[in-house]
C-alpha cells in the first residue's frame, strides 16, 4: 500500500484494527482451508493460497472491511490533535454545544421529577414476559394500556410527556451563536449577511457544488426521472438495471457508492445501501440485536416513553409511514440501549449525557451514560427511521442500516459544530446560496418578516423525512450516501424556494410564506436539484 | 361550456362540487336531466318494465340496469364459473389447467359455494380439508355487514336444517349467502392485513371499454393480523371495511388507515423486487378484465349507461391477487382530506370521460375519449380498438403473453394499459 494519501500511522491503525476484528480470524481459517486443498503445490504456496482466497471472494470482503474503516475514520493529521479538537476544533462552538446539552439534560431531569418517574427502572418478571410476547405489536399496547406500567393511571399517561426539544428550539440556539473574536455588523462597509446564522464558517459556493455533484447534471440520465413509467425503458431503465445487477454482484462498497450517484433503481436500493454502508449481517450481529432486545425487556427507560410519544406524534399520523409503526419501536428502543453508538461521540461535537446512580450524585465512579447510547431523542427523531421501512422488511437489517446512517450522517443534524455538513454549516450554506442566487426573493421575504431559514430549518434537521413523499426522500438519501455528504439537503431547500418563487414573492407575512411552502409532497426532487445547480 | 342539467340521488360534496365547478344546473330525477348520478334503487325504477321511461340521446346515467350480474356476490361467482367453463369448452389457451385441475390463468376467485343451494357440495369440500377457515357473506349486503368466519360445520346448522326439510322454501335473496375459502395467508405489511380498493370505469360492455383509476388505495386493519382461531370473532383483525375499522379504538382520522397504491408499489418493489411486483399488478389488471368479460354477455348494454365500480382485491403472501368482490356504489364519503381530494378527482375524471368536456352528451358517439381527458385513468381494455389493432383476430384468443413487453413507442396502442 504505497498510497501517499495515507500516512504510515494511519495505515498501521487500519491494520491493527483489522487484526482485532472478526475478518482476521475468518481469513486465517479460509487460508487454512486453502492450504489443505490437494491441488496446492508446495512450491507455489503463497500464490496458490492467495489465488484460492481471491476466487472464493475473500479479497472483496477484505476490501469492504477496509472501505468501511476509511469511511468511518477521518485521516490522521500530524501532529495529532487532542480529542476535543476531533470533536470540535472551535472553542466557542464547543462551549455552546455543552451549554445546550446542559439545558436538555436539565429539562429531562425536571420532567422526571415533575412526573415522579425514574430515569430507569428494572421491569418486574411479569411485565418482562408481557413485553416479550407483545414485542412485534408495541404500537397497539403501548404505555397507554394496562400493560404493567405501575405509573399508568389511565390513558393519559403518554400525554404527560413533552418532547425534550423540538427543532425550533434548537434553531433559537443556533441563531444565538456568536464568535467572540469576530465583530460583524458594526464596522461600516462590512459585508453583511442577511440570514440569521451569524457564525462565519466556510461553506461551498455553487461552482464547488456543481463539481461535487457533477454526476447529477442535466445531460446525465438519473434514476427517479428517466426511469419513470411513461418513458420507454430502452432509453435508460434497462441499461441501468443491467448495470445495477453487475454492481450488486461484485459486492464492492466503493463501486456501489459510485453507481448510486445517479440514484438507485427501487428494487436494488436496499442491497446497494447495505453495500455502501458495509452492513453485512452475521450471527454475531443477530445475537447482538437479541441482546439489545433483552435489555429493552429487562429495563424500562424514561427515554422509551419519549420515543413512544414521538412515534405517536409523527409517524403514526403520517399517511405514508403509519403502517410501519411497530417496526419503529423495534428499532428505536434497542437503539437507545446500544453502546456501540457511543463510539461516534469521538467525532461528534456532542457528548453523551451522564447520570448518576441514586444517591451518588457527582461521583464519577457511579456515573453512567444516559441513555446507554448517549442520544436523547427530540421531536421528529422517529422520522429518521421511517423512510427506510420501505426497504427492509426484516427489522434486524433495518436496525443496522439505520444505526449506520445515524452514526455517519444524521447525528450531524442536531449537534452544534463547525463541520461543513453539520446543521450550522448546512444552514449557512442554505442562506448563502439563497442570498447569492435568489437575492430578490430573500430580500422580499426578509422584509415581510420571514427569514427563509425559519421555514427551511425543520426540513434540514429531519433530512426532509415526512415532508417529501416517501419515494422522493429515498431518492434524496441515495445521493446523501453516494456523495457522502449532507450538503444536498441545503441545495434542495434552495431549489424549493426557487421553484415556488412566484408565489413567495406575493406573500406579505410569515404565515403566508409558510403556507406556500407547507406541502412538499408533490415535488420531484431530482429535477429541482438539477435546475438549481446546473441551469443558471 | 355547455350548461348541462344534472340530477343526483346523493348529496356528497365530491359530487356536488364537481357539478358546480362545471356550472351545471341541478334538477330533479323526474325532470330532463343530462347527467344522473343515481343510486341502485332509482336505477330499478328508471329501467323497470312498468314505470320506467325511455332515455333520450342526451342523457347518461351512472349504472347499468342489471349490474347485479357483477356486483352481487353470488351472481358474480356464477358468471365467472360459467365463463371459465365456456373458455374451457372451446379450448381457449386461457383456460389451461394444471395437474390438480386448477385453472392456471383464471384462478382468481377463492373457491366459493352458494348457500343454501350448494350446501352439500360445500360440506364435501369442507370434509376434505377440515382445518380450513371459510368466510360467510350475505349476498345482498355491503360494507361488511353480516359477515362472519366459519371453521366448524356446526356454525352452519341453519342451512343444513333447511336443506333437509321436506317442504322446500326457496330462499329469498335476503337469505342467500356465499361461502368462500378464507385467505388465511394474506400479505402483511407492518404485520397488518390490508385489501386493495381499485376503481374501474366501464362505459360499454359490448364492445368492452374499461378504464382503471391510478389512485387506488390499500385499506389496513388497525389491529395486527392474527390467524389463530381465537381471533376469528374479532372483526377488527379480519375485515378491512373502513366502516368497521372506524369503530376501533386505534382508528386514526388523519390517514384513515389508507395507503396509496403508489406507496404499496414502492414497498413491494423495494422489498420484493420489480419483476414480481410488475407481475402482481399485471395479474390484477387481467383479473379485472376477465371479470368484466365474464358478465359482458349478460349485462344489458344500454348506451346511456356507464358505471364506476369499486373492486376489492386481497393479495396473499405469495403475491397472488384474489378478487373478493365488486361494488356498484363505492363509497363517496371522504374519511380524510387526501381521501376527499382523491374522490373528487375520481368523479371529475369519470365525468370527463363519459361526457367530453364542454359538450352536450350524445350517446351515439364512439366512446373513445381523447387521451388528455383520461385524467388519472388509464385505458384498461378497449375491445373495439384492440380489434382494430389485431386485424380481425378474436380478442379473447389473445393470452396473457401477448400484451407483455410492448412498451416501445413505435406502437402507441390505446387498446390496453400497455
Amino acid at each position: 500500500m504505497g498510497d501517499s494519501n495515507y500516512s504510515k500511522a494511519y495505515i498501521q491503525t487500519l491494520i491493527d484494527e483489522l487484526k482485532t476484528s472478526k475478518i482476521y480470524t475468518d481469513l486465517q481459517c479460509a487460508a487454512q482451508v486453502e492450504i489443505a486443498k490437494p491441488t496446492l503445490r508446495l512450491s507455489e504456496l503463497k500464490k496458490g493460497v492467495l489465488n484460492g482466497l481471491v476466487n472464493s471472494g475473500w479479497d472483496r470482503k477484505l476490501r469492504n472491511a477496509i472501505y468501511r474503516f476509511l469511511q468511518t475514520h477521518p485521516k490522521l493529521q500530524f501532529p495529532s490533535p487532542p480529542p476535543e479538537h476531533l470533536k470540535e476544533p472551535l472553542v466557542f462552538l464547543r462551549k455552546a454545544q455543552q451549554a445546550w446539552e446542559k439545558r436538555i439534560l436539565k429539562s429531562l431531569n425536571s420532567m422526571c421529577t415533575d412526573l415522579n418517574i425514574p430515569l430507569a427502572r428494572k421491569r418486574p418478571e411479569k411485565e418482562q414476559k408481557e413485553w416479550a410476547q407483545k414485542w412485534t405489536e408495541l404500537g397497539i399496547d403501548g404505555p397507554d394500556a394496562d400493560f404493567g406500567w405501575e405509573a399508568c393511571q389511565g390513558c393519559a399517561y403518554l400525554s404527560q410527556f413533552r418532547p425534550v426539544y423540538a427543532p425550533k428550539d434548537f434553531l433559537e440556539v443556533i441563531i444565538g451563536l456568536q464568535n467572540p473574536n469576530y465583530h460583524g455588523s458594526d464596522t461600516p462597509g462590512f459585508y453583511h449577511l442577511w440570514g440569521i446564522v451569524q457564525v462565519p464558517l466556510k461553506v461551498k459556493d455553487i461552482d464547488e457544488l456543481r463539481l461535487q455533484y457533477s454526476d447529477m447534471s442535466i445531460n446525465q440520465c438519473q434514476s427517479g426521472i428517466d426511469d419513470a413509467q411513461d418513458i420507454p425503458s430502452e432509453l435508460f431503465e434497462q441499461e441501468r438495471v443491467k448495470l445495477g445487477k453487475k454492481v450488486i454482484n461484485t459486492n464492492h462498497g466503493p463501486l456501489a457508492q459510485e453507481f448510486s450517484k445517479k440514484g438507485c433503481p427501487t428494487s436494488m436500493r436496499a442491497t446497494l445501501w447495505c453495500q455502501i454502508l458495509a452492513v453485512e449481517l452475521d450471527e454475531i450481529d443477530i445475537l447482538y440485536y437479541e441482546q439489545l432486545k433483552t435489555n429493552v425487556l429487562q429495563h424500562d427507560l424514561l427515554v422509551d416513553s419519549l420515543l413512544y410519544k414521538d412515534v405517536k406524534l409523527t409517524a403514526t399520523n403520517d399517511d405514508q409511514y403509519f403502517v410501519f409503526e411497530d417496526f419503529l419501536y423495534q428499532v428505536l428502543l434497542p437503539f437507545s440501549r446500544d453502546t456501540y453508538v457511543l463510539n461516534h461521540f469521538d467525532y461528534n461535537s456532542a457528548s453523551p449525557p451522564k447520570s448518576y446512580i441514586r444517591g451518588r450524585l457527582g461521583m464519577d465512579e457511579f456515573a453512567v451514560n444516559y441513555p446507554p447510547n448517549g442520544v436523547i431523542p427530540f421531536h421528529g427523531f422517529a422520522m429518521y427511521v421511517a423512510p427506510m421501512c420501505f426497504l427492509y422488511k426484516e427489522t434486524i437489517t433495518l436496525y443496522y442500516v439505520f444505526r449506520e446512517m445515524y452514526v455517519r450522517y444524521f447525528f450531524r443534524l442536531h449537534s452544534i459544530s463547525s463541520h461543513p455538513q453539520g446543521i450550522v454549516g448546512l444552514s449557512l450554506l442554505f442562506e448563502s446560496l439563497l442570498q447569492t442566487h435568489e437575492s430578490d426573493l430573500f430580500f422580499h421575504l426578509k422584509s415581510v418578516g420571514c427569514q427563509p431559514l425559519k421555514v427551511a430549518f425543520k426540513w434540514l434537521v429531519r433530512a426532509f423525512s415526512g415532508y417529501l413523499s416517501s419515494d422522493q426522500v429515498l431518492l434524496l438519501w441515495d445521493r446523501v450516501l453516494a456523495y457522502n455528504s449532507l450538503e444536498i439537503l441545503a441545495v434542495l431547500a434552495v431549489a424549493i424556494f426557487s421553484f415556488r418563487k412566484t408565489n413567495l414573492m406575493k406573500v406579505q407575512s410569515y404565515n403566508a410564506a409558510e403556507a406556500v411552502l407547507a406541502d412538499l409532497t408533490t415535488l420531484q426532487v431530482i429535477p429541482l436539484i438539477q435546475l438549481s445547480l446546473f441551469s443558471k | 361550456m355547455a350548461r348541462l342539467k344534472y340530477a343526483s340521488d346523493m348529496d356528497k360534496s365530491v359530487l356536488l362540487n364537481n357539478f358546480e365547478t362545471r356550472g351545471w344546473v341541478p334538477v330533479g330525477p323526474d325532470d330532463d336531466w343530462n347527467f344522473y348520478w343515481a343510486n341502485v334503487q332509482s336505477i330499478r325504477n328508471v329501467f323497470s318494465i312498468d314505470c320506467g321511461f325511455r332515455l333520450t340521446d342526451d342523457q347518461v346515467i351512472s349504472h347499468f340496469p342489471n349490474h347485479v350480474e357483477l356486483t352481487r356476490k353470488d351472481l358474480m361467482v356464477k358468471n365467472i364459473k360459467r365463463y371459465r367453463k365456456d373458455l374451457d369448452k372451446e379450448g381457449n389457451p386461457l383456460a389451461e389447467k394444471d395437474e390438480n385441475g386448477r385453472y392456471i390463468h383464471l384462478d382468481f376467485i377463492p373457491q366459493t359455494f352458494m348457500l343454501p343451494a350448494d350446501y352439500n357440495l360445500f360440506v364435501e369440500e369442507f370434509r376434505k380439508n377440515p382445518n380450513t377457515t371459510w368466510i360467510m357473506k350475505p349476498c345482498g349486503k355491503a360494507r361488511g355487514v353480516g359477515i362472519f368466519l366459519v371453521n366448524k360445520l356446526s356454525q352452519l346448522k341453519k342451512w343444513s336444517r333447511d336443506s333437509k326439510t321436506s317442504n322446500f322454501t326457496p330462499p329469498t335473496s335476503k337469505d342467500t349467502y356465499v361461502i368462500s375459502k378464507y385467505i388465511d395467508n394474506p400479505l402483511l405489511i407492518g404485520g397488518k392485513k390490508f385489501d386493495l380498493r381499485l376503481y374501474v370505469l366501464v362505459t360499454s360492455f359490448r364492445p368492452l371499454k374499461c378504464y382503471l383509476f391510478r389512485l387506488g388505495f390499500a385499506r389496513f386493519c388497525t389491529v395486527k393480523y392474527n390467524a389463530s382461531i381465537n381471533e376469528l370473532d374479532n372483526m377488527f383483525v379480519h375485515l378491512t371495511n373502513v366502516s368497521i375499522q372506524k369503530q376501533g379504538d386505534d382508528y386514526n382520522n388523519v390517514h384513515g388507515g389508507k395507503w396509496t397504491v403508489q406507496n404499496l408499489r414502492l414497498f413491494l418493489e423495494g422489498t420484493r423486487g420489480k419483476e414480481v411486483t410488475d407481475r402482481l399488478f399485471d395479474e390484477m389488471q387481467w383479473q379485472i378484465v376477465h371479470s368484466l368479460k365474464a358478465v359482458a354477455g349478460g349485462i344489458s348494454n344500454d348506451r346511456h349507461c356507464f358505471e364506476c365500480y369499486g373492486y376489492d382485491i386481497i393479495i396473499d403472501d405469495n403475491l397472488k391477487p384474489w378478487l373478493i368482490e365488486v361494488n356498484a356504489s363505492p363509497s363517496l364519503t371522504s374519511t380524510t382530506s387526501s381521501d376527499r381530494i382523491m374522490k373528487y378527482k375520481l368523479i371529475n375524471d369519470v365525468i370527463n370521460i363519459v361526457i367530453p368536456p364542454g359538450q352536450v352528451p350524445d350517446v351515439r358517439w364512439n366512446k373513445i375519449p381523447a387521451k388528455e381527458h383520461l385524467g388519472n385513468f388509464d385505458v384498461l381494455y378497449d375491445e373495439e380498438l384492440a380489434q382494430q389493432d389485431v386485424m380481425g383476430g378474436d380478442p379473447r384468443k389473445l393470452g396473457p403473453g401477448t400484451f407483455r413487453g410492448k412498451r416501445d413507442g413505435s406502437r402507441p396502442s390505446p387498446a390496453t394499459w400497455k
